[in-house]
């Protein structure tokens, strides 16, 4: 039965009402009075000496406030990258110095060279139409393997080359796995691109920067998924800020997907120049600009190789991916790669030898990080292929050989250093065979192909790492930063609660989940607990929203405060019923003393603790506010089926999903509806990934998907209804909650079954073809059936 | 954008006027304009809307029984209205999407003759009459080339003439980002024969193929196509298809085409 | 400068204006509507869709100048008079048809065309409608069922969950 409330209940979202209404408070709808627009000048050269920008024309222009140059903020930090790898050798990865405005170079389409602060933005561009640039055009690095050649051109002359790291995953496996591909029955092998993506939120990103002069005071507005970790960086690492004099907020948040993760010049610009400037100054940045200054996601060339006995046992696998970093190190792009990736590669099975090599590029591009996934989609993508390349090399059943080689027995330690504590491979692959009709395929297809259609079932599974910790554990892995979460509850005189996290909703109706947790904890109603965040003077330390760790990491803190208030209530409840504290129970809002019918009502608890007249001052404070910071023993392990039902028509190489069903599990569920939708979101993108998006520069380094006229968003017309089911259900073992997560599996579960769904279309035809790169368009799919 | 001065005169004759100013422009629906000064791609003194010209408005029947169709008339208004020519008001119906149908016009599509939009095709294939301010322009005169017309400085397209055929279909495989054709084609079955003209593919914009038209006006049927093709060395080749991929899709089309329009 | 003179949500309203203001801008930076959203610059994510006389039009790509005495609607418009969520918005709300919330009142707005025009409108003709508008959250699984189900027709019935 569904329930109305609480934990397990399908509460609608109270964040809706005023996005429906045309209230919310993004950061573009903030207008401080007296402010002043920037227009940033960007490079339209992929690789350039800058040799001088002259803005002596530009600053005497209307309504020019004042003009910034690289020479600026030559004072100024580096923009910091979040995690340090250490390659296969020990040597730790090369990280180049990454300005706020260029200076020396220009090194991607898109770099900021100078800022223009006018009264308006429409006269800051036109002043930045009247600078001159004087830049000399170097060669080009896109291509990453172009880019490892010797000799090749440097994208940073002060480091010996464009390779960030060489990394071996793990070094030990190396000699073990090389010897089981000697040994095997059959080798698979597989060449595949994965594509480079624009993660897009609707939203484009936004910095509003203040600041008080009387109290030395920063504020900055932005449009992030982690205001603390913007604090952090740029106040300790850029600008030289206190953190006591430096508040971020980032009130709501139109979408993520990781790209808002990361900390940008644009912010530390704006927070600069609203002190330079005295003056609050604001960046909003068009649709066009973030493509060329978001950072993009993906884009690793892999090969991989899957080994097997003659039994068709995995019995070793092996990977050498090429992963572009662009031209800097964005926040957190050397773990993507790496640990995201990396650690990932067991998938379900229990493959006993794995050894991962990873080359770390830098190229004349946009930065690449984080998009939701980060690393995961990329290990389950190739795996999910190779699996299912093998399965047609053999002959077999392409789950039959999956389900063979299942991980069965929990806890599981990979040889790639991650130890699942719980999962059941086998019941969701079960439920998805029971939803998707696989019988009636046969026929499906035939009266496709009675429609002049081809017609493709394609199925994969994944597993993925969410709330990635412990803190000290990512501290040897070269994270440069804690992954706890913070939460403080605040409960009023009268009841009600305010609890303030360090998760950030961008999307996920935090405001919502997180309320029906804490009231099914004390037995209130959900309307009695407001959810704060966003804001780093309201809420604690936090590290914010990304990798699904929202209710795993953030939740758990929550529940941990929670639970001090509920046994300091108790103490109170004890002392005013008169009763030993291990008597007092609590239930549907009211304290009770066991086996009797005295009771008291969480209320009058509540303004006891304020108004403590009544009250045990000799052996607790007053007051009834709780914080608690949860840092988590270990990842998290979602893990799902999922299977898509494509036609394709031979004529034109068009791909259409005919049907897509989803079985994951999540572990326990504490909003059914926001699950769904989440799962619904990342297929979106999944498929968008698969059959659409394509993020792609010419051999100069200029982006020719630089807007929606080229970058192929996915549309409703582009996507079917889906069928979800979260109904398996392994709870995580080690978290309050039980909970794993469930914001990227989507968008890490769908790709593959994508394209093995079109090379079934295709093959069912007679078509030699084993693989298409994405994304599947029509030209490529048309192309790849000559 | 650039700033510019804003004018909506009500005729034909104040319009004309007023663009006769230095670096004036005309202002159709804007659905690609506008765009274009975003980016700062143009820079006139002055924006002409047509949009307040009532004799540029509309739907008619002219007396020889083609559509007359006003030139600031916008696409949804020609979807909902053209239904004496059932191919034509379907290729407005799909043009953009529904809040780009209820500004975009045809007067500003044929003007600026993008190589990927519908109604040159259209116009094309139909052997339409492009009517300006100041003469009658035959389709096959009207268009030279990608965002070329025979249009002069400050002429602007005051109505379309569409004689309606017996059959027609326009079959528009879509880029999948704009969403504008990759490749459309539009057929046009007239008692003197077919006519046949493709948009999307060429890198001359909007053209007539001629070796099917002959075909088809022999005999209307899609076999008629068989063994026909065109050459994709002329056509544009990017990252959504290259010259060969647009050059295969102009014969799926057309057949696709004839066998809706048959 | 000019004024332009417009009704927006059935008030009065006027500003001046240069040439190149768009009715978005208009509507956001004088009129403090920020409830439109503008998500592109290219005239396809519809997050800034209005209506002007009675239709659905992107706001981003429209003068302020061409609405000078037109009749607008925007999404602070919809409620009910008493405040309470309109049909539509209460159909994306108990249909979880918004995350992020940032292209939503285009939505709303394009919803509201489409049901003038459609009222019983079937899902392929729901998703051909929303070729204008883009969504990055919700797949528009949720988004097609608030639709359905706000033309009074059975959302459960066009696919399982």
């Amino acid at each position: 039965m569904p329930k109305d409330g609480g934990i397990g209940a399908s509460s609608k979202r109270r964040e809706d009402v005023r996005f429906l209404t045309g209230v919310g408070n993004y950061t573009d709808d903030i207008n401080i009075h007296g402010q002043a627009h920037v227009f940033f000048l960007r490079s339209d050269m992929a690789h350039g000496t800058i040799n001088s920008v002259d803005t002596s024309a530009a600053s005497g222009m209307p309504g020019v406030v004042q003009i910034f140059t690289g020479a600026d903020f030559e004072a100024v930090g580096s923009i910091p990258c979040g995690w340090q790898v250490t390659d296969k050798h020990g040597e730790v990865m090369q990280e180049p110095r990454h300005p706020v405005l260029a200076h020396g170079k220009v090194r991607h389409v898109g770099e900021p060279i100078a800022a223009v602060v006018a009264e308006t933005l429409e006269q800051a561009r036109d002043a930045a139409e009247a600078i001159k640039l004087d830049i000399s055009e170097l060669p080009a690095v896109v291509d990453m393997k172009d880019a490892l050649k010797e000799g090749a051109t440097k994208v940073h002359d002060d480091l010996n080359n464009n390779l960030c790291y060489d990394w071996g995953f793990v070094e030990e496996n190396k000699a073990a796995t090389d010897k089981a591909f000697e040994d095997a029955a059959h080798v698979t092998t597989l060449e595949l691109v994965n594509n480079r993506l624009v993660a897009n939120p609707m939203e484009p990103r936004v910095a509003v920067g203040d600041y008080a002069r009387g109290t030395d005071e920063h504020t900055l507005y932005t449009t992030s998924q982690n205001p603390h970790v913007i604090r952090l960086l740029m106040g300790a690492f850029v600008l030289g800020i206190p953190e006591h004099k430096l508040r971020v907020v980032a009130p709501d948040v139109g979408g993520g997907f990781g790209t808002k993760i990361f900390h940008y010049q644009e912010e530390a610009f704006c927070t600069f120049a609203a002190k330079a400037c005295n003056r609050p100054v604001k960046w909003t940045s068009s649709r066009s600009e973030a493509f060329v200054s978001d950072a993009h996601g993906r884009d690793h060339v892999t090969k991989i190789e899957l080994a097997l006995d003659a039994d068709n046992n995995f019995t070793a696998l092996r990977t050498e991916t090429h992963a572009n970093m662009g031209a800097y190190l964005s926040t957190f792009a050397p773990s993507v790669p790496t640990w995201l990736h990396g650690t990932l590669m067991a998938g379900n099975y229990k493959t006993p030898l794995i050894y991962v090599n990873v080359k770390a590029v830098f190229t004349n591009t946009v930065p690449v990080d984080a998009y939701r996934g980060a690393g995961r989609p990329e290990a389950t993508f190739q795996l999910e292929r190779v699996v299912d390349k093998a399965a047609r090399e053999l002959g077999v059943d392409p789950v039959a050989l999956r389900r063979q080689n299942f991980i069965t027995e929990f806890p599981y330690a990979t040889p790639v250093a991650v130890e699942y504590d719980t999962g059941d491979y086998h019941a969701t692959m079960d439920k998805l065979e029971s939803m998707i009709d696989r019988d009636g395929f046969a026929a499906r297809r035939a009266e496709s192909e009675k429609n002049g259609k081809l017609r493709g079932l394609g199925v994969n599974c994944y597993i993925e790492a969410c709330g990635i910790a412990p803190s000290n554990l990512v501290g040897q892995l070269g994270a440069r930063a804690g992954l706890y979460e913070s939460a403080t509850v605040r409960v009023n005189a009268t009841g009600g609660l305010v609890v303030m996290t360090g998760s950030h909703s961008h999307g996920q109706g935090h405001e919502t989940s997180f309320a029906q947790v804490v009231a099914d904890m004390i037995g209130i109603d959900e309307n009695m607990v407001e959810i704060v965040h966003g804001d780093t003077s309201k809420v604690p330390m936090g590290m914010g929203t990304y990798g699904s760790r929202s209710l795993a990491v953030g939740g758990s803190a929550m529940v941990r405060a929670t639970e001090k208030i509920i046994n300091k209530a108790k103490k109170i409840a004890s002392h005013l019923l008169e009763a030993s504290e291990g008597d007092i129970e609590l239930k549907d809002g009211a304290f009770s003393v066991a086996g009797t019918d005295k009771s008291v009502a969480w209320g009058d608890v509540t303004l006891a603790a304020y108004v403590p007249h009544n009250y045990p001052l000799e052996d607790i404070e007053p007051g009834l506010e709780e914080t608690a910071f949860y840092d988590p023993s270990n990842f998290t392990y979602p893990s799902g089926a999922y299977a898509c039902e494509v036609e394709v028509d031979p004529d034109t190489g068009k791909v259409t999903i005919e049907r897509f069903a989803a079985a994951d599990d999540f572990g326990n569920i504490v909003n059914p509806m926001i699950v769904t939708g989440q799962v619904h979101g990342g297929l979106a993108q999944g498929i968008g990934q698969a059959l659409l998006e394509n993020c792609s520069y010419d051999e100069n380094g200029q982006l020719l998907s630089a807007s929606y006229m080229d970058y192929a968003m996915p549309r409703a017309d582009d996507l079917p209804m889906f069928d979800v089911d979260h109904s398996c259900q392994t709870p995580c073992t080690h978290n309050p909650l039980g909970v794993k997560g469930c914001g990227e599996a989507g968008a890490i579960g769908s790709p593959p079954s994508v394209v093995n769904a079109v090379v079934d279309a295709l093959q069912s035809a007679g078509k030699d073809v084993t693989h298409i790169d994405m994304p599947l368009s029509p030209d490529r799919v048309w192309a790849a059936m000559q | 954008m650039y700033n510019f001065e804003f004018e909506k005169p009500e005729t034909v004759a104040d319009a004309v006027a007023a663009l006769g100013a230095e670096d004036a422009q005309a202002l159709g629906g804007g659905q690609t304009l506008i765009p274009t000064l975003k980016q700062r791609l143009a820079s006139p003194s002055t924006l002409v809307s047509l949009k307040n010209i009532a004799e540029m408005q509309g739907v008619c029947k002219g007396d020889d029984g083609s559509i007359c169709i006003g030139g600031a008339t916008n696409h949804a208004t020609v979807a909902a209205e053209a239904g004496d020519y059932p191919a034509l008001a379907e290729t407005a119906a799909h043009i953009g999407d529904p809040a780009v149908r209820n500004r975009g016009t045809i007067g500003g599509s044929l003007a600026n003759n993008d190589p990927s939009a519908c109604y040159p095709a259209a116009a094309l294939a139909s052997g339409a009459t492009i009517v300006t301010n100041s003469r009658e322009i035959a389709a096959d005169d009207y268009f030279q080339g990608m965002f070329t017309t025979a249009l002069e400085e400050g002429e602007i397209v005051t109505e379309v003439r569409f004689p309606v055929p017996e059959k027609a279909n326009y079959q528009k495989f879509v880029q999948p980002a704009s969403r504008f054709a990759l490749v459309g084609v539009f057929v046009a079955k007239y008692s003197d024969g077919v006519r046949v003209a493709i948009t999307g593919a060429s890198n001359d914009g909007v053209f007539r193929w001629a070796e099917a038209e002959a075909a088809l006006s022999a005999n209307f049927a899609p076999e008629a196509l068989d063994g026909l093709s065109l050459s994709g060395d002329d056509m544009i080749s990017d990252l959504h298809g290259t010259g060969a991929y647009r050059a295969h899709l102009c014969g799926v089309m057309t057949k696709r085409a004839v066998a809706a329009a048959a | 400068m000019t004024q332009v003179n417009m009704t927006v949500n059935g008030k009065a309203a006027s500003g001046d204006v240069e040439g190149r203001t768009l009715l978005s801008s208009f509507l956001r930076d004088q009129l403090k509507l920020t409830g439109t959203h503008v998500g592109c610059d290219t005239s396809q994510c519809g997050a800034c869709v209005v209506h002007v006389d009675g239709v659905a039009v992107k706001s981003c790509t429209m003068l302020a100048a061409e609405a000078d005495g037109a009749e607008v609607a925007t999404i602070e418009g919809q409620a009910n008079p008493d405040g309470s969520l309109n049909v539509i918005q209460q159909a994306f709300q108990d249909h979880h048809g918004l995350q992020c919330g940032f292209c939503t009142p285009g939505m709303v707005m394009s919803t509201a065309a489409l049901l003038k025009d459609n009222p019983k409108p079937t899902e392929t003709e729901v998703r051909a409608y929303l070729e204008g508008n883009i969504c990055r959250c919700t797949g528009y699984h949720n988004i097609v069922k608030a639709i359905m189900a706000a033309s009074g027709q059975d959302a459960g019935a066009i696919a399982a969950e």
